[in-house]
């Protein structure tokens, strides 16, 4: 009996029979057709792949795709990959978020995933605002991005994740914007393939609470320099550029965290006798 | 839609085919994704002129896939793959909208046709290989077919008279006050 290979997946293999709930013309379709190709161009199956989120519009993601998923708690996504990849190493964890998941409520897991450089890959999918819960600014939003809720704007300073990233140690960092699904994917792929802890920031409208980011698809345009594996010199660029470059920025060369692997096998019921009250 | 597609990478009628199955596929995919969105909110009008959209675009690749014998468009082509960009027919999924109408529909279907026809119109003057020449004529011949096609359908559903200036131009659902 002849050896047969085994059968390449298309994008549509990724996709669960979950039908997506988002508002039409949200970005957040197109970062889902981004990862179902980026999957399919890896080639790995779908057992083969973690998808883990936290809370909000973007956090819906797992759902609608067929490889293994776990839908968390708010923020804290990347805690929770970080514990699946290091026991199962095998599996290419994708974390998924957003912008309030990512960097408010989960802000401080960002910094820490960042700083232990374990083989994940983060997409957050930013659109700098609450969308899921009405419109609340988020730490991506303008502070004169004026409001119901903050009448005149928050006035707060937005933080730039991207330099955030490459200060707590994240190995490659990029942006994307989801209207280019294509630039996207391969965005991904090459995340997914560099070792340790990569950062993809995803431009992705909310048109339903900030329908001037249709303006987006105008003003994003390819990065006009080369990744760096220089984090500081990344940085300054990053510090000085006007938020829509994309492309890979920085691409680091530290060696991912692996556990200890001389540790004594753990004995679950031992373990268990430990946590007895 | 980012990146202006090089004439000189596509130097020859089976990367061509490629490229063209590649771009109707895609477009495929879109006019399901967005029939899918619009039987999630229910306007069942536009779930149906999507499903239409997207079939017509199914038979188009269909339609390349025959022409191109037995060049296996539908296989992993590497000179396609180093075309690196947006499908120029690619419909805008950020210009859709629960309430859209039938117009907005066929205007964003529109101006997809209208960009491929810009493509191939583009690859036909801009490429010296004389075969791509007359399969991106063919291919432009196409496409502009779906321009009048997309053209005369819009007559059908002209812009309501209480709606001039908003519906094609801003929010498609305003706020009915503002705090």
């Amino acid at each position: 009996m002849s050896a047969t290979a085994p059968l390449a997946c298309k994008p549509g293999d990724y996709k669960s029979e979950t039908k997506p709930i988002w508002c039409p013309g949200c970005g957040d379709y197109h970062v889902l057709m981004s990862l179902t190709r980026a999957m399919a161009t890896l080639g790995l199956p779908p057992e083969q792949i973690a998808v883990i989120s936290g809370i909000g519009c973007s956090s819906r993601i797992p759902a609608y795709t067929s490889c293994y998923g776990f839908h968390g708690v708010h923020g804290r996504s990347l805690p929770l990959a970080a514990g699946l990849k290091i026991v199962r190493p095998d599996l290419a964890v994708i974390v998924a978020s957003g912008d309030g998941d990512g960097y408010s409520i989960g802000g401080n897991h960002f910094l820490h995933a960042c700083r232990r450089n374990v083989d994940l890959t983060y997409l957050v999918m930013d659109n700098h605002i609450y969308g899921m819960t009405k419109g609340q600014p988020s730490p991506t939003t303008e502070p004169d991005f004026d409001t119901a809720l903050t009448p005149g704007g928050s006035g707060v300073r937005p933080f730039n994740p991207l330099v955030i990233a490459l200060a707590s140690g994240a190995n490659f960092v990029a942006r994307a914007y989801s209207g280019n699904p294509l630039e996207t994917a391969n965005l991904i792929v090459e995340a997914v393939r560099h070792p340790g802890f990569s950062f993809i920031e995803i431009l992705s409208p909310c048109v339903t609470y900030r329908p001037d980011q249709r303006a987006w698809k105008d003003l994003v345009h390819s990065a006009p320099v080369e990744a760096t594996d220089d984090a500081a010199r990344a940085a300054r660029r990053l510090m000085t550029d006007d938020g829509f470059n994309l492309g890979v920025l920085f691409r680091g060369n530290r060696a991912p965290y692996r556990p200890a692997t001389d540790a004594a096998p753990c004995d679950q019921i031992e373990l268990e006798k430990g946590f007895e009250i | 839609m980012s990146d202006t597609p090089k004439a000189g990478a596509i130097d020859s009628p089976a990367t061509l085919y490629a490229i063209a199955y590649e771009i109707e596929t895609d477009a495929v995919e879109r006019y399901k994704l967005l029939a899918e969105q619009m039987e999630t909110h229910n306007n069942v009008e536009l779930t149906r002129i999507f499903l239409d959209l997207a079939r017509a675009e199914g038979l188009h690749a269909e339609e390349i896939r025959r022409m191109s014998g037995g060049l296996g468009v539908d296989a992993p082509h590497a000179a396609a793959a180093a075309w690196r960009s947006e499908s120029p027919e690619s419909a805008d999924l950020g210009m859709a909208h629960y309430l859209m109408t039938p117009r907005d529909a066929l205007l964003m279907a529109l101006a997809a046709e209208e960009r491929a026809l810009a493509f191939y119109t583009g690859l036909t003057s801009g490429t010296t290989d004389t075969s791509v020449k007359k399969l991106a004529e063919t291919f432009a011949e196409e496409e502009f077919e779906h321009v009048e096609l997309c053209r005369r359908l819009l007559r059908r559903y002209p812009l309501p008279a209480d709606a001039a200036g908003a519906a094609d131009a801003g929010d498609p659902d305003p706020p009915f006050a503002v705090d």
